[in-house]
């Protein structure tokens, strides 16, 4: 191809779990609200995605509920909920007026309570589920239920039955066996899995020799995630074949290139908005300029195509013995 | 849905937050811990409110890393040149980057943010009641005011005299300022509360703006309550994002009887002095 393509050649959409995005590109969850709309314009992201809403009243954890770590944040803002009425009523009108469709992330303390939030909030304006199976419960011991494929095959199958609507589990980085509870999720019904949520860490502050945070541990975001959550973004694409959004310390479109070619159809970016509000909008900017600069027509056609010279598995034996 | 109507339909829609490089100006030290900042920026950051604030990219100093914005509120603003000023206290690593900024420099903000301050059509007079860093976020109250026709009293607390700040800013601006400090031991709560009883007597305090002392804030909310006067103030937190992302920086406030938990910055910082708790 000789002459440069010019930006409406470039075919941004991409499909993930049901839905057909306008871009890759969107918020994580916990990183998104109504103060972003002074920034950019929302109908520009290629999907929506509230804060994680309870059905149980919740006030969150005590402060400091931030404490930040090189190149990143611990963050432990606990999940405050003001309930499922609320959020009706006040929250998704807010959203109604985009035309960018509206992902609801979920949590609940059982598998039942997750599978009823779910049922509950498949109406109008609600165009997927994202199932947050990366917090604390109470089944499992206070494990989170994407800790373990079992407790990931048994909610994602009760949420399956509760809900018509595109169905995203969200799973934690914090397990080891990520692909196992990937697999899990898609044996039992998900559409998407959002790989992954914050890394459990903690932070002590020498002053007066106790936990930074309220909560004592706190999830680690932001670049200095991104490595490792890359690599079990592709270990997922690997053992999956429904669609992998990669969330972890995404900040630049580079950083977005790399996750798609490591397997990812969409990306969400969190931590990279508390740096620079717009940075969502200069991904998006930025992904079509490489696409134009590389000649690629389709920014789906990046998906997966990590240059892998192995013929079948990667060894990591060297990194640890046991496997 | 084609791209063309996307682009009819959102192609005025312009941001009201931006972050923008700013040109440092201006940066002096004022006394052994606080510096005078002036940036030249756009149009938006210059329409910022007194109360307002902004988030700042502090540059890392040598040796040290920070990774989130650092709030400052708006000291001094003027539209028409396109100028923010920042008072600020060099206190950790992103305030000590930030003292390495020099005329010449830009630096990365992010704002205007929040709710500042509301001056009602009916106020008369009001008391100004600043200490430290809070009297950065009052000062632009005295402009505000005298634009207004609306009298002001600054009551400017500080540890010693030499640590006090913004004399000649509220006095320039028409205001009558009363310093009190600790090392004269006049900041007590008890001589504040009489010379804004001596106020209210003189029919010169018809309500209370304050910022930077729970001791102080405590004193104006009892005579508020006791005289029927209303007030507002602004309130620091630990924030990371800056406008309502991530409820990091929530408080409680007291809403007529019911403990609700609010974020300051994008709820406040400036919030009505009765419902705050110290
Ligand atoms: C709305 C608002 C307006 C402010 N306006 C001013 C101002 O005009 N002038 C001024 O000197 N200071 C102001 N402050 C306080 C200022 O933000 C802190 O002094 C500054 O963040 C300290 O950062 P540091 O890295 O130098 O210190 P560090 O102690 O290293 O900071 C560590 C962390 O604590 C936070 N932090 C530390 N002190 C405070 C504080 N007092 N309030 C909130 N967070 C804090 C920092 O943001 C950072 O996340 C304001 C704070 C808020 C919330
Ligand atoms: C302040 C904060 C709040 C968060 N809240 C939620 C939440 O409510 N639900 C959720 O699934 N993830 C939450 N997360 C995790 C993010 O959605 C994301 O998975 C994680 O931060 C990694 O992405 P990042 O490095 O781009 O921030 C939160 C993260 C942060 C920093």
């Amino acid at each position: 191809m000789s002459a440069l393509m010019t930006p409406e050649q470039v075919d941004m959409s991409v499909r993930v779990g049901g839905l057909m995005l306008r871009n890759p590109v969107m918020p994580a969850s916990g990183t998104f609200a109504e103060g972003l709309a002074q920034v950019f314009d929302f109908n520009r992201l290629g999907a929506l995605v509230t804060k994680t809403i309870t059905r149980e009243l919740r006030a969150g954890n005590p402060l400091p509920r931030v404490v930040e770590s090189p190149s990143g944040l611990i963050n432990a803002i606990g999940i405050p909920s003001k309930g499922v009425p609320y959020f009706i009523n006040d929250v998704l009108p807010l959203y109604a007026a985009y035309e960018a469709p509206l992902v609801v992330s979920i949590s609940a303390p059982t598998a039942e309570g997750f599978a009823s939030l779910a049922a509950e909030l498949s109406i109008p304006g609600v165009a997927a589920i994202e199932a947050n199976i990366s917090c604390p419960n109470i089944e499992e011991d206070g494990k989170a239920f994407a800790m373990s494929p079992q407790a990931t095959e048994n909610v994602t199958r009760q949420l399956r039955a509760a809900t018509g609507l595109p169905l995203w589990v969200k799973l934690t980085p914090n397990t080891g066996n990520i692909a196992d509870v990937a697999k899990a999720a898609e044996a039992s019904g998900a559409d998407a899995a959002v790989v992954a949520n914050t890394i459990l860490s903690m932070a002590i502050n020498l002053k007066t020799f106790r936990p930074s945070l309220g909560n004592v541990m706190g999830g680690l975001s932001g670049p200095a995630i991104k490595p490792i959550v890359l690599r079990q973004v592709f270990q997922c694409a690997r053992a999956i074949n429904i669609p992998v959004i990669g969330c972890g310390g995404i900040s630049t479109a580079a950083d977005a290139v790399e996750y798609l070619l490591a397997g990812a159809t969409a990306v969400q970016v969190g931590t990279a908005s508390f740096i620079q509000p717009a940075a969502m909008t200069t991904i998006i900017d930025d992904l079509k300029a490489f696409c134009i600069q590389r000649e690629i027509s389709r920014v789906s056609d990046l998906i997966g195509a990590v240059v892998v010279e192995e013929a079948d598995e990667v060894d990591v034996s060297w990194v640890d013995p046991v496997q | 849905m084609n791209s063309l109507d996307h682009v009819s339909r959102t192609a005025h829609w312009k941001p009201t937050i931006v972050a923008e490089r700013a040109l440092i100006v201006a940066h002096t030290a004022v006394n052994g811990e606080y510096r005078h900042l002036i940036v030249e920026c756009g149009d938006e950051a210059a329409s910022a409110l007194p109360g307002q604030f902004f988030q700042l990219l502090c540059p890392q100093p040598a040796g040290e890393q920070s990774f989130l914005r650092r709030p400052m509120s708006v000291y001094g603003v003027d539209p028409a040149r396109r100028r923010v000023e920042f008072l600020y206290k060099v206190a950790g690593v992103g305030t000590r980057g930030l003292d390495t900024l020099k005329v010449g420099d830009t630096l990365d903000l992010m704002g205007p943010l929040g709710v500042g301050f509301t001056l009602d059509p009916g106020l008369r007079n009001i008391a100004v009641v600043g200490r430290g860093a809070g009297l950065a976020t009052l000062a632009p109250l005295a402009g505000a005011c005298r634009a207004r026709g609306i009298g002001v009293t600054a009551i400017l607390s500080a540890r010693r005299p030499d640590l006090l700040m913004s004399i000649e800013l509220f006095e320039s601006h028409g205001a009558e300022v009363i310093t009190v400090t600790d090392s004269e031991q006049t900041s007590g709560p008890a001589n504040v509360e009489r010379i804004l009883r001596h106020l209210i007597s003189q029919d010169r305090c018809d309500a209370f703006f304050t910022c930077g002392s729970s001791r102080l804030l405590r004193v104006q909310q009892r005579l508020a309550h006791e005289f029927g006067l209303s007030g507002e103030i602004a309130m620091e937190q630990q924030m990371a994002c800056g406008i309502g992302l991530c409820h990091c920086c929530v408080r409680d406030f007291n809403v007529k009887g019911e403990i609700v938990s609010k974020r300051v910055c994008w709820d406040g910082p400036v919030f009505d002095m009765m419902q705050a708790l110290p």
